[in-house]
């Protein structure tokens, strides 16, 4: 289609070479031509942004590792039977600690450390760090302020060890993190800790250390993330002054904070639930705050070394709804046919692939879009990837109960073998991460989408904006110019200045129904989060009333003959919603481009409803009927509604705003820059099309 | 250079060594030999070679010298160095668990990479010269790139943080520096002996370089004789610290490793080197014994102190020594031969604990802020257990403090911010004024110059913890001035932490012998410990960036001028005149085609076509498109039937 459109396009542009008038410059030409044809244009190149999303399971590449000094497997695993029955035996004793009440766990692990001749200390946090504030939205870790009066009634106290290589100069660390709840942890838990053990044993030993290592265990009693991240905020920014913190609990978990150096990667090792397949199952996650991506070279050493040296069954995380959907089995089965007529043309055409692999591919792309999207770091490691340290979390399920022997030495062995064979990769490098990707999406463990091929589908979703937004403003000029006779009002360059006046005070709304939740959390008292949604939502309605009524020409219910044209009006929302969208892509491709499926076709489609029903024609009903579907998906509420269902949350109904705003307070947070791509540009743009579907034209 | 031809003349050679020998000059050169071993708290051995090379201030040599190394005193001679120093090191000093309050410490715990300062005796404007020549000699000397010193942004002169006050020092330290037996081997050869004969025979590669810590250090001085006429002396002390770790076979984790001289080195002594005046092994045993039986007066006790309950040495000792803190063994290997080497045991019976004592505060460095933004240089200095042991305190208006004097040189790209300093004494912040008795800085300037800055902290005697911090900036590198492997991040050399009112010595009870290494231990020498090196990540290139630059800018060239070109030569007028005589006759080559596809088919010339020229023009592309699918049709049958096969 597109091909024969360029055909059509070139004829022209013949015809008017054999002409003898003087012919305009190809590039005017070309461009007066998408604009005269915006709308066959817009249909074609929104077509091909949504197919070029779907084909990008074909077009993932495998995996491979950039960096030379990596050389994943390359040596010989040196660990032994002694290192292995180390493990197990801080897991008993754990377990026996426990059963007896002996006191904190934490002196145990911190006996075994120092034991291993690691240099040990205790670190005490506070458990509440994130707190919503709007001007700090964007500032670094460092500005977590310090809470005065510190209660002594809660706070965690993580174990830190740290190895220093024999030899090195201890100018750079690894980190290796193992969350556990030291209260209540369970016995999968403490697998974890048995299997860092393990591992430290060995490299207490080992002589090729060339980086220190060092082996936090959380305190996951408050949330895996909340002691990573005090911890990290204490290695890279303490504060010298005096911290109540102190005071609390023993004296000798006094302050003796130790360091190893910039950090150059972190691993977060987790062991939970058994596993569901015959293998013993690892499970990658990746995604920090904002859809930052560690080096894809952490993750292909990661994989490279479970899949072939230790035998795990490797996967990220995938929409499981997805894999049983009729729709997108039918579009797989076409990909496969096309892939495997192509195949029969010519043998070297191999873009075809299986239906299930298909299948599993959208899945898990969905997944990774949706989770970058979001903008919540999916695990520990996020905490790490907000001070720029690579980091990724490994959860293991292996297929044993936790009480079998015999399996947990075999277990213990593989899963310390795969960290140590990580550990030697990373400390064999010389320089940081920064050879394989950064921006990329995964379809499986072993395969990834890089930047260059996913930025096609965004950049073919907003193409028609641009071309949209100038025919509209030609047309509405036009318009414009015929209704009034009066030639003075005709200065036709200031024509969208009205319409631009509308767009500003809504993004204005936008901005300030962004902030309010802040003002609203100040409110006192307590308030459950449907309450507190209900004000929000009042607050705001309220706000745009007083929007429409104090700017003339805003509000789409009065009827005024002079005021601004809806295609002007309707043109420069659409150039609002594309520098919005491009500058979201920016930020978080994810977001822009989620973003982009549902307001691109929204802007478009968006015409006055009234001239649709006076006119009584099929198509143009059709047309109103389908902006208004779109605008009742687009508002964010129900596409929060709609995107729930999706994921098989069952739809709850009444409590659905107290569920919204619990959301959209893990959003801000987490400081996700999705929160403010919906206050700032989604929802003028939303009103700004319930403007237009309601203009009294 | 002539000088140096004739120097390789044997004749000449021998000619000097006898007219040396007729003369036999009262002060000769004298070459000694020592060997220090200490077992460490944390279960590993210090072994401390020490050998000292004096040539005496006299000219009866001329530019000959029997033992002393013709290099270093042309060095000396040439850029007329008065004092200097050279140090090689690999691996970290562990200040808690090998002391920092002893000679061997202060002087041996060495930053990672290579040391360089030297005093100079030249007049001021030329220390500068001095100095960049200096590098390039001891450079080619060493083989070690001591020449990146040269590099007016990579060294300093600082006034008095240094410990020594001159203001025709200079210091630079290259902390990526890696040390191998490249560095050994030149270092080696300017003894006497090599590493064929005596203690330096020990060195076995391999053992010596499977350490924790490894120092290879040169210090030479010189001595000025004071009469007219005589030139200066010169006394060149090398040293090199390794820390082993014993291979022990042992399960029990709080008994100390047995080891002997061949299990920690593979080697044995067999004998001294001939040309040494001395050559002792001591055995310095730290914290123990030192308390017990107060004088040995009968030889059952003194025999008591190498063999009892808890240790025993395989070789009896030839003197013992006591200082405070412990015993001092003195072994002389000259009895030793190739049929009874002399290989030194230590056998630990009981399990033993001990510590060593340390320097009053305990200094780390680290920088906070992460990635690529502005971050923060923060120096924390610790009170240690011993802290309030140690001499040294200084009582100022009534008050008792401690000195401590930081030295820190900082690289023009981190932009440090004099102004950000921040103080926290005990976690209270305190002005400048309360804390800070002397300050100096000297701002970097970008490319030409490093920054430095040195500063003199009294703390009060019973602080338990002090912080510094001071910000900085990071700053841009040309790409041309990034190193091969810039994306590691960048250096701040270490920063010195000393104790200008602490000074360490051993001050042993008995009457010392006139062994250099003792004497060198008795000088008090000033407490110093050298901080980590810190590694910054500045904003690295994309280094394949130049290609996509050069092909922007070539797109952007192309387009710019062939749209100037365009402008420049273009003329409507002309053209539309053009485009209309177009429109009436068609070109040369054309129409010879058209003649001769006339001839062929045997038809006459057709006359220009008068249809309308939108028919034409819809005619023609018609065909075109049945050229194109036809073309298309042809290319893919092509591809199906080619690749079939």
């Amino acid at each position: 289609m597109a091909t024969e459109k360029r055909n059509k396009e070139e004829e022209e542009v013949k015809t008017d070479d054999g002409s003898p008038k003087i012919k305009p410059r190809p590039i005017v030409q070309l461009g007066i031509f998408l604009v005269a044809h915006s709308p066959v244009f817009s249909v074609v190149f929104s077509a091909a942004g949504v197919l070029a999303l779907l084909i990008l399971p074909l077009l993932a590449k495998n995996t491979y590792i950039s960096e030379n000094a990596l050389m994943p497997g390359s040596a010989r695993s040196m660990l032994s039977n002694r290192d292995v029955s180390d493990g197990s035996k801080l897991v008993k004793d754990i377990k026996n600690y426990r059963l007896n009440h002996e006191g904190q766990v934490q002196k145990l692990v911190g006996k075994y450390m120092s034991e291993m001749v690691a240099e040990v200390y205790y670190q005490k946090f506070h458990p509440e760090g994130n707190q919503f504030h709007p001007l700090h939205f964007f500032s670094g870790p460092d500005s977590y302020t310090l809470l005065d009066n510190v209660s002594c009634a809660s706070y965690g106290v993580n174990v830190a060890g740290i190895i220093r290589a024999p030899r090195g100069d201890g100018k750079e660390s690894i980190v290796l993190v193992t969350p556990y709840d030291f209260i209540n942890g369970g016995d999968y838990e403490a697998l974890s800790l048995g299997i860092t053990s393990t591992l430290f044993s060995l490299l207490a030993r080992v002589t090729w250390l060339s980086k220190d290592i060092i082996w936090l265990v959380a305190d996951s009693r408050y949330g895996d993330y909340r002691p990573v991240a005090a911890w990290l905020s204490e290695y890279h920014s303490p504060s010298f002054k005096v911290s109540d913190l102190l005071k609390c609990g023993e004296r000798n978990t006094a302050d003796n904070f130790r360091r190893a150096g910039t950090v150059a990667a972190a691993l977060v090792l987790k062991v939970d639930g058994r596993s569901e397949r015959f293998e013993d199952t690892l499970s990658i996650y990746a995604e920090a705050s904002n859809g930052q991506m560690p080096n894809l070279d952490l993750i292909n050493v990661v994989n490279y070394l479970a899949v072939h040296r230790q035998g795990f069954y490797v996967k990220v995380e995938k929409v499981v709804s997805l894999l049983s959907s009729s729709w997108l089995k039918i579009i797989g089965e076409i990909f496969e046919a096309v892939g495997k007529l192509a195949h029969t043309l010519n043998p070297d055409w191999n873009f075809g692939i299986p239906v299930a692999d298909y299948l599993e591919g959208s899945a898990t792309l969905a997944s990774s879009l949706y989770s970058q999207a979001l903008g919540i770091p999916t695990g520990p490691h996020g905490a790490f990837r907000d001070n720029q340290v690579d980091a990724i979390t490994l959860k293991v399920s292996p297929r044993f109960p936790p009480d079998s022997k015999t399996r947990q030495h075999d277990f213990f062995l593989r899963g310390a073998r795969l960290l140590e064979g990580t550990i030697r990769s990373v400390n064999n490098l010389l320089e940081k991460f920064h050879q394989s990707f950064f921006l990329y999406l995964l379809t499986s463990p072993s395969k990834f989408i890089s930047v260059g091929v996913y930025m096609i589908a965004f950049a073919l979703l907003v193409a028609p904006l641009p071309m949209v937004a100038a025919s509209l403003y030609i047309e509405g000029c036009k318009a414009l110019t015929k209704s009034t006779d009066n030639p003075t009002e005709n200065l036709k360059s200031w024509k969208w200045l009205d319409a631009a006046k509308q767009v500003f005070a809504l993004h204005l709304f936008g901005f300030i129904v962004t902030l309010l939740p802040y003002f609203i959390c100040q409110v006192p008292g307590q308030h459950s989060p449907s309450n507190r949604s209900i004000m929000w939502g009042t607050t705001s309605s309220s706000l745009l009333l007083i929007t429409f009524a104090a700017i003339p020409g805003c509000s789409p219910f009065t009827s005024r003959h002079h005021g601004t044209h809806w295609a002007v009006l309707k043109s420069v929302t659409i150039s609002a919603a594309f520098i919005g969208l491009c500058l979201m892509s920016i930020i978080n491709f994810a977001t822009a481009e989620i973003g982009a499926l549902l307001l691109v076709p929204t802007c478009l489609m968006a015409q006055p409803i009234k001239p649709a029903l006076r006119s009584r024609r099929i198509k143009s009903m059709l047309g109103a009927f389908c902006s208004m579907v779109l605008l009742t998906i687009g508002f964010p509420v129900m596409f929060f509604a709609i995107s729930k269902g999706l994921f098989g949350e069952g739809l709850v109904g009444l409590s659905l705003g107290g569920e919204f705003w619990t959301w959209l307070e893990s959003l801000w947070a987490w400081k996700s820059a999705t929160y403010l791509y919906i206050g700032m540009v989604h929802l003028p743009c939303w009103l700004l099309c319930l403007c237009i579907l309601f203009h009294p034209s | 250079m002539a000088s140096l031809v004739r120097s390789w003349i044997p004749l000449l050679i021998l000619q000097s060594f006898l007219v040396a020998v007729a003369f036999g000059s009262k002060e000769a050169e004298q070459f000694s030999e020592a060997l220090l071993l200490k077992p460490l708290p944390d279960r590993k051995v210090l072994a401390h070679f020490h050998f000292e090379n004096r040539a005496p201030p006299s000219n009866s040599h001329g530019r000959h010298h029997h033992l002393f190394p013709k290099a270093i005193s042309q060095l000396v001679q040439k850029f007329r160095v008065k004092e200097m120093e050279l140090s090689f090191t690999q691996g970290r000093w562990n200040h808690e668990h090998w002391g920092g309050f002893d000679p061997l410490s202060s002087m041996n715990a060495k930053p990672v990479g290579v040391e360089l300062w030297a005093v100079f005796d030249v007049p001021q404007s030329q220390v500068d010269t001095s100095w960049k020549n200096l590098t390039h000699a001891l450079s080619g000397l060493f083989c070690a790139s001591i020449n990146f010193l040269e590099s007016s942004t990579s060294y300093a002169a600082p006034t008095w943080g240094f410990g020594t006050n001159s203001d025709k020092l200079r210091y630079g330290s290259l902390p990526r520096e890696a040390v191998c037996t490249e560095n050994l081997t030149p270092w080696l050869k300017l003894l006497p002996c090599r590493d064929k004969d005596g203690i330096s025979a020990l060195m076995n590669r391999p053992s010596v370089y499977r350490g924790f810590y490894h120092s290879q250090r040169l210090h030479l001085s010189t001595v000025e004789s004071g009469q007219e006429g005589l030139g200066s002396g010169i006394v060149l002390e090398q040293t090199l610290t390794v820390v082993l770790q014993p291979e022990t076979t042992s399960v029990e984790t709080n008994m100390q490793p047995s080891w002997s001289l061949s299990s920690l080195f593979g080697r044995k002594v067999v004998g001294s080197c001939v040309l040494a005046k001395s050559s002792n092994v001591y055995l310095q045993l730290e914290g123990r014994l030192g308390h017990e039986s107060k004088n040995v007066d009968t030889e059952i006790e003194a025999h008591k102190l190498w063999k009892n309950a808890d240790f025993d040495l395989s070789l009896k000792p030839d003197r013992v020594l006591r200082e405070s803190s412990g015993l001092l063994f003195i072994f002389d290997i000259d009895k030793s031969s190739d049929s009874e080497p002399f290989d030194l045991g230590l056998n630990w019976k009981l399990p033993s604990k001990w510590s060593c004592q340390q320097a009053p505060l305990q200094a780390s460095r680290f920088l906070m802020g992460s990635g690529n933004e502005r971050g923060a240089i923060a120096i924390l200095l610790k009170a240690t257990e011993s802290q309030e042991k140690l001499p040294g305190r200084e009582l100022t208006d009534g008050r008792c403090t401690i000195k401590a004097n930081i030295f820190q040189i900082f690289p023009w790209y981190i932009k440090v911010y004099y102004h950000t300093l921040q103080i926290f004494v005990d976690q209270q912040q305190k002005t400048d004024s309360e804390v800070l008795k002397k300050i100096n800085v000297s701002p970097s300037t970008d490319k030409v110059s490093s920054g430095m800055l040195e500063m003199m902290l009294e703390l009060p005697c019973e602080v338990k913890s002090a912080a510094i911090s001071i910000e900085y900036d990071k700053g841009f590198l040309h790409i041309d001035e990034y190193p091969p492997d810039a994306n590691q991040g960048f250096d701040i050399p270490s920063a010195l932490i000393s104790f200008p009112s602490h000074h360490a010595s051993l001050d042993f009870q008995e009457e010392l012998s006139k062994s250099p290494l003792l004497s060198s231990f008795k000088e008090k020498s000033l407490v110093r410990s050298y901080t980590e090196v810190l590694l910054v990540p500045l904003t690295t290139p994309d280094f394949s960036m130049p290609y996509n630059v050069i092909t922007i800018t070539c797109t952007i060239f192309a387009l710019y001028f062939g749209s100037l070109l365009n402008v420049l030569r273009r003329r409507i007028g002309e053209e539309e005149r053009f485009l209309k005589s177009q429109g009436k006759k068609t070109g040369g080559v054309k129409q010879l085609l058209l003649r001769l596809t006339a001839k062929i088919r045997g038809r006459p010339i057709e006359a220009p076509s008068s249809e309308s020229p939108a028919a034409e023009s819809s005619f023609l592309s018609t065909k075109l498109i049945f050229k194109i699918i036809l073309i298309a049709g042809a290319a893919a049958a092509w591809q199906y039937f080619s690749t079939d096969k």
